[in-house]
């Protein structure tokens, strides 16, 4: 290191404020937020509750996690989290493994056709049209199947599968083993970094989607949390609709809650389980983007 | 002579192998059945919809089908060429766009650059963690987020405005169209900022070190190595993300206009993927709707290739 000069301590000393300001205007709406959600409702409703609960209480979480319609909206949100990402993963490295064989007959020609999905879309109707003639309107399965597949994660997956050296397979099939075992026990336990990521990139694709349900489902059994979110953060009515059902179930903690103070409590509560596992997979996505955005 | 070799030890007992084209896809039977699900997948979800594009030159009626609804030509095109809701709903789009390509698009390479220059570690860790969290939280409760700090009534901007005698009265940031422009790109570039600075990080972590050295030795202080040699360095990263930036114009996330719009600011929130969703699936206006939709992937797929194009002759940096 050299020695630092006067400017250069400006210079720091400035870069600092920045990244700190950064920091602070992107924790703070959390922070308000989460403050809200743990004040009573009718105080929050009169104004001045910002950095610390004025009258503390857990009433509305209580209330989120007792209604009935959010308890279901979690049960689909969290089945579709699991289902849906589970089954991209299988299937975007089954098929990136074939595709990452040198072998593979037509590959150059399969690539073009995969290719050509990512620069041009069929637009809005068409899918909607292809939806409806496939049953997958109104349908928990329209949340599962239309995103098995991504061409932009078979490339990271495929990108990954390549770094293994080819002698490693040659040597499999030397001693008999056929192309499913090789992709199951030898190549997916090499490659679980990759896998990691896509799986963390897909799964909260799942947890956050609203509007495949918007788009493509009417019934109230299919509602994921994130729109019924959407409907409580858009419009006040849903939101006081919500808090007299909220207040009916619970009488004796009626007073306490209002639709705005319940609705914080809900979107800090849909929040949490990606703020307490996103930290540890930090490592994985990073790697994850930066192979996608080296070979894209 | 690869591919030869494979088949070899792949089908011993067919005795035929590694001669024509049968016997090697033969021979890769399990290799392409790994591969024809995702193919086939392709054909329904994507190459499906393109065909039904068809729908945009037709009156399309949902009992007669994409193939026995009459012809309409382009009059879909001239219709909403003409509409004009169309051209206000192209006015925000593109007013939006060229706002977050003006502001959004520099903030993550300046973030990036100056990330660079922290000299604490563990501070450097903290940011970065932080800057990337908002990316993975839905835009319904971002967007709630937002619509909380800017509250009338509980807002902390609300109390700052009045506190510091800014304005007199609290201000209804989403109930004043005049503002909705740039609370959205603003919420854009705080949502976006980490996340899309990622990729710069990583060009700046591959500068050659040397580089750095030679330039010291030169005389040359923190802000010209940062300005002669950092930048010039990740040029290359900086225009191929110009390119897709300049493709997707016309498009707004549709995710956030939805939960920031309202009815006081309908007029200027509206853009041209709400459109295609309202007049679409709400109005059933489907042929139209698609129309819209068709001339905006269009318009996006010229504008990648000439951005590509016009990159390529400039800068030698292209896509494709």
């Amino acid at each position: 290191m050299n020695i630092r000069s006067k400017g250069d301590k400006w210079f720091d000393a400035f870069n600092v404020i920045i990244m700190t300001s950064i920091v602070v205007l992107t924790i703070a709406p959390f922070w308000f937020a989460l403050v809200g959600s743990f004040n009573q409702g009718l105080d929050y409703m009169r104004g001045g509750v910002y950095f610390w609960p004025r009258t503390f209480t857990l009433s509305n979480y209580f209330s989120v996690f007792s209604d009935q319609t959010i308890f279901h909206a979690y049960f689909v949100t969290i089945s579709r989290t699991i289902v849906g990402t589970a089954l991209h993963v299988a299937f975007t490295a089954l098929v990136a493994y074939g595709m990452s064989r040198r072998a593979l007959a037509g590959r150059n020609v399969y690539m073009i056709v995969m290719m050509f999905t990512m620069f041009f879309y069929g637009g809005l109707v068409p899918t909607y049209l292809l939806y409806k003639d496939l049953g997958l309107l109104n349908n928990f399965l329209v949340y599962i199947i239309p995103t098995m597949f991504s061409v932009w994660d078979m490339i990271i997956v495929m990108s990954f599968f390549r770094s293994i050296p080819e002698q490693i397979i040659e040597s499999a099939k030397i001693d008999g083993a056929g192309e499913y075992r090789i992709f199951l026990q030898l190549i997916l336990p090499l490659t679980k970094p990759v896998l990691a990521a896509i799986a963390l990139f897909n799964g909260v694709y799942h947890w956050n989607a609203y509007t495949d349900a918007m788009l493509f489902t009417t019934k109230e059994a299919l509602e994921p949390v994130q729109l019924f979110l959407m409907r409580i953060v858009t419009d006040s009515s849903e939101a006081s609709k919500f808090g007299e059902q909220a207040a009916s179930v619970m009488p004796e903690e009626a007073k306490q809650i209002s639709p705005e103070t319940l609705k914080l409590a809900m979107m800090m509560a849909t929040t949490a389980p990606i703020l307490v596992i996103y930290p540890f997979l930090q490592k994985y996505f990073v790697k994850g983007v930066l192979i996608g955005s080296v070979k894209g | 002579m690869e591919r030869t070799l494979e088949a070899g030890h792949r089908a011993p007992a067919s005795g035929t192998e590694g001669t024509g084209r049968r016997s090697r896809w033969k021979s890769q039977f399990a290799l392409q059945s790994m591969v024809w699900p995702g193919l086939l997948f392709l054909i329904v979800f994507s190459y499906v919809p393109m065909y039904g594009i068809l729908i945009a030159f037709k009156n399309f009626d949902l009992f007669l089908g994409v193939m026995d609804s009459p012809w309409a030509g382009f009059s879909h095109f001239r219709e909403f060429l003409t509409d004009p809701n169309f051209m206000n709903v192209l006015r925000n789009t593109l007013a939006m766009n060229l706002l977050a390509l003006f502001l959004g698009f520099p903030a993550p390479i300046l973030f990036a650059l100056l990330l660079n220059e922290l000299t604490g570690v563990r501070f450097k860790r903290f940011v970065q963690t932080v800057s990337y969290l908002p990316h993975f939280v839905s835009w319904v409760i971002f967007g709630g987020l937002i619509l909380t700090v800017l509250s009338p009534s509980n807002g902390i901007l609300n109390l700052l405005i009045v506190k510091l005698h800014i304005s007199d009265e609290p201000i209804n940031f989403m109930g004043n169209p005049e503002l909705f422009w740039i609370i959205m790109v603003g919420a854009e570039m705080l949502k976006g900022i980490g996340w899309g600075a990622i990729i710069y990080i990583a060009a700046i972590a591959g500068v050659d070190p040397e580089l750095h050295e030679a330039a010291t030795i030169d005389g040359a202080g923190r802000l010209q190595r940062m300005r002669y040699v950092t930048v010039p360095s990740i040029m290359g990263t900086i225009v191929i993300m110009l390119i897709f930036a300049v493709s997707s114009i016309l498009n707004t996330g549709f995710e956030q206009i939805m939960v920031m719009q309202n009815p006081l600011n309908l007029d200027v929130s509206e853009t041209i993927d709400t459109y295609v969703y309202k007049v679409g699936l709400q109005q059933m206006r489907y042929s139209y709707s698609t129309a819209v939709g068709l001339a905006k992937s269009l318009v996006a797929l010229v504008l990648l290739f000439g951005a590509n194009y016009v990159s390529r002759k400039l800068t030698n940096n292209s896509l494709f």
